[in-house]
């Protein structure tokens, strides 16, 4: 071996859910961090560098956090098999450096003996060290590193302490590394956790002074937190409060950004000459990348909550007390952030689905989430019911405008349930997850995490899904706007464009839904975002300025009710978003779900229209 | 329930009063001592196999001999609770904590591992 390559090390970050695993990897690799999918799954490989003080080039893994090598979830598989070096694409790790809550040694010093068995050299990282300390809890370093027959480290990560002292260990114990081969480890009996569980006690018992008080404020602040009436009520002030924060307080830079693409579009318009290459730079791509923007306010507030939620230890708790709720239908616990955050828009919602671990409960809820009603459904809906929903009050008090409004949001949420329960129970029939949680001690969230946290996700947006968004928006435009209007048209351009012929060509499967060819043209550019089939409307019936009035009485006079009525019942249903397929796509790894999620809301929308248009003109809509 | 003889009662300090429980059946507020774990359940067919609950279980903590008290329910039947299990808590459905059988400390204040 080469004396570069002898300098190189690989190490493994593992450890129980909640040990601070991912602090003491953003305390190691500051930002030097690059996140991808392992090959071929939907599990994320997070990966930085660092060097130690002996010139050591060290590349870190932190893997998913665990109980145990035995694996359940994908998660768990990609840590035994990473750990083991059965992962073709991985190299083995030559150091594993095992983190453990300082405070809740009991499951850590478990998995550390079985650890053992694998045969590479391991360091225990006590993290959280100074909570342990203030907790009174008295923790014997030597005898524990004696016991175990490894070294042990006291760290803080959040602080950045102990930092030091784990490098001189990663130092010392690198020599000794090298023979990383396979890995001897075999699953254990029953019989063999509980006799492993006997020596961690035995250890415990030998090294580690618990005061006769434990964590009394977890204790005091569950009893509010969990309470069946008090818990609920604090929930849903909760998430109150995040759907305001998605919905409302990301709308100034929203706007920020649409207004600055839009100056920009018409200053590069002033610039360039008339043509193609003018649309395509404008309309095309600054446009494209600007959609692609847009979303990123949402995404940052969406996970600075989520990721201050786990910190403090709420999430658990949350999705405790959702579980029964929505778990009648085949639903995690956690599923309902994702949902709710799809309201305000699927793009967050699915990607906040990585709060769920277990891959199923993740696929369902990333396939519902899209028909929870987001607000670019509210530009469709208003414009549709303001013109063919008359504005009457039925029974003295009930609007019949807003009940309309409801009805599309109670229907979305109705067959999003439906959809679940289908899903769960019919196609992946088979065993339950069962739902078995810690729920962590409470800790103060640690504000450079969180903010860490955040802009990952974002980066990861932006690289990930981005490309996908900006491609398919461009492609788009391209649809809707080659080949131009020959000389002398008195038609809109995209009449005579692939978009007008395909809306043309499709007219004839979308007659029985009551859709005439200048809806299946909008629907075309309708697929950038779903408020676009406003303006593609616009357009088609050459009704400019985008005033919503003119165009409402340009479609009251030229629709059915019966059309109207169905062009919303599409709206509830129909993946008229490119974005959310495109994050689909990026989330599952592959083009597979986002193809059924597109068929199965086609065949859903298609069927619900139908229903409306024809009942609708059966009654004399 | 399974027949007694499956049932570890070499525990010190056998108390008349003390009870064998399913934790899934156990009430809000009891307290005791994990006696065995996988037990039969007599679950729906979707949970997971017996053995592999068993062993899930034993992973996250819940082993014989640990104390253990149900600490907190869901509002719907109940369901899921909380326990504290040694020193750390866990939140399960009671389907699954059917599988567990806890002593329960007849109601006495000084219960062992409790915290008082």
């Amino acid at each position: 071996m080469s004396e570069a390559l002898a300098q190189q090390l690989c190490i493994a970050l593992i450890g129980n859910p909640n040990c601070g695993k991912t602090a003491l990897f953003n305390a190691l690799t500051g930002s030097r961090q690059k996140v991808a999918n392992y090959p071929g799954v939907t599990v994320e490989r997070k990966e930085g560098i660092f060097e130690t003080p002996g010139g050591r080039r060290i590349h870190v893994l932190d893997l998913p956090g665990t109980y145990s090598l035995r694996a359940r979830s994908p998660d768990e598989a990609i840590t035994r098999d990473t750990v083991l070096g059965q992962l073709a694409t991985e190299a083995a790790p030559d150091l594993v450096v095992c983190v453990a809550d300082a405070t809740n040694l009991r499951l850590t010093l478990r998995l550390v003996l079985e650890l053992k068995k694998v045969g590479r050299p391991i360091v225990l990282a006590l993290n959280m060290f100074d909570i342990a300390e203030r907790r009174g809890i008295g923790i014997d370093m030597d005898a524990l590193s004696r016991d175990l027959g490894i070294p042990v480290v006291s760290t803080v990560a959040v602080r950045r302490n102990g930092i030091a002292a784990l490098l001189r260990q990663i130092d010392r114990l690198a020599p000794e590394s090298g023979s990383n081969g396979p890995g001897g480890w075999r699953e254990p009996s029953a019989e063999q956790v509980r006799s492993a569980h006997g020596d961690a006690q035995r250890i415990l018992d030998a090294c580690v002074t618990v005061p006769g008080h434990p964590d009394i404020w977890t204790r005091r602040l569950d009893r509010v937190v969990l309470h069946p009436v008090a818990g609920i009520l604090i929930l849903l002030a909760v998430l109150f409060l995040i759907f305001q924060a998605v919905f409302v307080w990301a709308a100034p830079a929203m706007e920020l950004i649409a207004t600055a693409f839009d100056a920009l579009a018409v200053a590069a318009q002033a610039w360039l000459p008339q043509g193609m290459l003018r649309s395509l730079l404008t309309d095309g791509f600054v446009s494209g990348v600007g959609s692609v923007l847009v979303f990123l306010p949402q995404i940052m507030i969406l996970f600075f909550f989520i990721n201050l939620m786990e910190d403090f230890g709420y999430m658990a708790r949350a999705a405790f007390l959702m579980d029964r709720v929505i778990g009648g239908v085949g639903l995690h616990g956690r599923a309902f952030i994702p949902l709710l955050s799809s309201f305000a828009c699927a793009v967050p919602g699915i990607m906040a689905t990585r709060v769920i671990n277990n891959r199923r409960d993740r696929l369902a809820t990333i396939m519902v989430a899209p028909l929870m009603t987001c607000s670019a459904r509210i530009p469709v809906y208003t414009l549709l019911i303001a013109a063919f929903v008359p504005h009457r009050s039925i029974a003295g008090f009930v609007n019949l405008q807003g009940l309309v409004m409801f009805g599309l949001y109670a229907a979305g949420i109705v067959s999003a349930f439906a959809v679940t329960f289908v899903f769960r129970k019919r196609v992946w029939r088979g065993a339950s997850e069962p739902f078995i949680m810690e729920l962590p001690a409470y800790k103060l969230p640690d504000p450079r995490n969180v903010l860490m946290g955040v802009l990952l996700r974002a980066r990861i947006f932006l690289r990930r899904a981005g490309t996908v968004i900006l491609a398919m928006m461009i492609l788009i435009w391209f649809l809707s706007t080659v080949p131009g209007a020959p000389p002398g048209a008195t038609d809109p351009a995209i009449n005579y464009s692939f978009a007008g012929m395909i809306g043309h060509a499709v007219q004839p499967v979308l007659a029985p839904i009551g859709f005439n060819w200048q809806i299946a043209i909008a629907l075309i550019p309708g697929m950038a975002a779903r408020e676009v089939a406003v303006a593609a409307l616009g357009t088609v019936y050459a009704v400019g300025g985008g005033k919503a009035g003119a165009l409402g009485n340009t479609l009251a006079a030229h629709w059915s009710l019966a059309t109207a009525l169905a062009l919303l019942a599409w709206y509830v249903f129909a993946p008229q978003c490119a974005a959310t397929l495109g994050v689909v796509k990026r989330e599952t790894n592959s083009w597979r779900w986002p193809a059924i999620m597109f068929v199965y809301m086609m065949v859903l929308a298609y069927t619900a229209a139908f229903i409306v248009y024809n009942v609708t003109t059966a009654l004399g809509g | 329930m399974p027949p007694a003889g499956l049932v570890r009662s070499d525990a010190p300090g056998d108390e008349p009063c003390a009870d064998i429980v399913q934790l899934g059946r156990g009430a809000r507020g009891i307290r005791g001592t994990v006696v065995q774990v996988g037990a039969e359940t007599g679950a729906l067919p979707d949970c997971v196999a017996a053995a592999e609950l068993e062993r899930l279980l034993l992973e996250i903590g819940f082993v014989e001999g640990a104390a253990i008290e149900i600490l907190h329910e869901g509002f719907i039947r109940g369901d899921p609770i909380a326990v504290r299990l040694d020193d750390m808590r866990v939140a399960l459905r009671r389907r699954e904590a059917d599988a567990i059988l806890v002593r329960v400390a007849g109601g006495s204040t000084h219960a062992a591992g409790s915290e008082s």
